[in-house]
């Protein structure tokens, strides 16, 4: 059973979001995502400052398996990545909620956070796949 | 519903996560296959085959018929359990499968693909209906690849004093049978190590010894990672039924001597030989970061067309970046570009393989 934090929201596309104030949120990919994956051998980032909207493609990661793009759930500017990640991608693998963050986003529309999933519906979704 | 191993439960128990894999629940891997592949390279690992399909052949004609049937000339296994790899080839010199044939004492025992089971029987069967041979399925019994640098000391000694013994004296592609079991020094991971053919009710003992002499648990997706960097083919990907052998870089196993064999596939392969080779398997190496994948585009140039496509590909965990293998025309060399991802990114070709023995080959 994978490990679903209960104070995240979760996107269709598995990402997670931890809301850390002052309309900034950091994103992820959860603990039943990285484990489809499995091993992350490369993670593509978006540039600092990039602006995005909802839905998009802004990250890549690719495992030994496949390429899977990361969409960021929510719009705004990329104000932080997690640049340890070219140098140890394992850490998606290893500590997908902590160390494993992909990016930070200064969201332009805060109540996009409300089209996400709580912990319990994303359990559901992660028994249905 | 997917068939399951003899290792079924085994599986369960060291936390494998299983995949359909040719209509057999099979593990993927036990957590990491980047860790599993290591423990090959570095130490020993055992992965469960029992899926492939094993088939003896045997009866008077067994000689005869295999060398009309393979490309590879089995009259050249002239000392007991010798082994040879080869094609087995259609009429138009496509390659039906890739199998081992070892030498038993009275006929052979070839072991093929699981995912060309029923082609493969088929084909055999309708091939042999003029010969004096019996062809039999050996589902009775379950098959353990035991692999890397210190695979043969912890095997000998989970084997125990019944076969252990037979592990100490095998040469390299050599396999015996001993007492309903068949071990053999044959393997597909450019690691030295043993293939184990056990009775399917003493397979699960067979393999917590393993476990317990030391052996990592390792699933498919390790096994694809090691044969990819030892440059060993995967039926399906690399060569198939309309792919000749010399452009899957299997000219090797082709015996063209004595020149009247007429193995099925000969006439074809001699009228190839003879226009020319046009294509080749080579190895890629991907020079920034990024993952080839099979059937992604090649190209000579940065704007040309594609001149060919990868045919595996994948990360390589002893070289830290990107392999993969391209059929590409013989006249390309040193250096193209692979379409990923709507890029063109470039690539090395090197020969093969890229790792051997747990050393890296390539520069």
């Amino acid at each position: 059973m994978s490990n679903i934090p209960a104070d995240l929201k979760y996107a269709n596309s598995h990402e997670w979001l931890r809301d850390e104030g002052n309309n900034v949120v950091t994103v992820g990919i959860s603990d039943f995502a990285q484990e489809k994956l499995g091993d992350v051998v490369f993670v593509e980032l978006p540039d600092e400052g990039t602006e995005v909207t909802a839905g998009d493609a802004v990250a890549v990661v690719e495992s030994v398996k496949a390429a899977s793009d990361i969409y960021t759930p929510v719009s705004g500017t990329v104000i932080e990545v997690n640049g340890s990640l070219e140098e140890a991608p394992e850490q998606v693998n290893e500590d997908a909620y902590e160390n494993g963050w992909f990016f930070k986003i200064k969201m332009s529309d805060s109540d996009e956070m409300g089209d996400l999933m709580d912990a319990d519906s994303y359990a559901d979704q992660c028994a249905e796949d | 519903m997917a068939k399951q191993t003899p290792l079924f439960d085994a599986h369960l128990a060291a936390n494998a996560k299983m995949v359909n894999f040719g209509g057999w629940n099979m593990p993927i891997n036990y957590g990491s296959q980047i860790a599993e592949h290591q423990a090959v390279r570095e130490d020993a690992g055992v992965f469960d085959v029992s899926h492939m399909t094993i088939v003896d052949i045997t009866g008077e004609d067994a000689l005869p018929f295999l060398q009309r049937l393979l490309a590879n000339d089995v009259s050249r296994l002239n000392t007991p359990g010798k082994a040879l790899y080869t094609a087995m080839l259609n009429q138009q010199a496509g390659v039906i499968d890739d199998l081992i044939v070892y030498n038993l004492e009275k006929g052979y025992r070839t072991v093929v693909n699981c995912a060309t089971r029923e082609q493969d029987l088929e084909w055999i069967n309708q091939q042999a209906e003029d010969y004096s041979v019996i062809i039999t399925e050996r589902d009775d019994l379950a098959m353990v690849a035991v692999q890397g640098p210190n695979a043969l000391q912890y095997a000998s000694i989970a084997l125990g004093d019944t076969h252990g013994p037979i592990a100490g004296q095998l040469k390299p592609f050599q396999g015996l049978p001993n007492e309903g079991w068949f071990i053999a020094r044959t393997g597909y991971t450019g690691e030295d190590g043993l293939e184990i053919m056990v009775p399917a009710p003493e397979a699960e003992q067979l393999w917590n010894r393993l476990l317990d002499c030391g052996c990592k648990p390792c699933g498919l997706g390790a096994r694809d990672t090691l044969r990819l960097e030892a440059g060993m083919n995967l039926y399906g990907n690399d060569m198939t039924e309309t792919t000749n052998p010399l452009e899957s870089g299997m000219g090797w196993t082709i015996a063209w001597e004595p020149g009247d064999r007429h193995f099925i596939g000969r006439t074809r392969l001699e009228e190839i030989k003879a226009q020319g080779q046009h294509a080749q398997l080579v190895g890629l190496i991907l020079e920034g970061r990024g993952v080839m994948r099979a059937h992604q585009s090649v190209h000579e140039t940065e704007d040309g067309p594609a001149v060919g496509e990868l045919t595996s590909g994948s990360f390589s965990p002893t070289l830290n970046q990107s392999i993969g293998l391209a059929r590409l025309p013989v006249s390309i060399k040193d250096s193209c570009f692979v379409e990923m991802r709507g890029r063109m990114l470039p690539a090395k070709i090197v020969k093969l393989p890229f790792v051997r023995n747990g050393k890296i080959l390539v520069k």
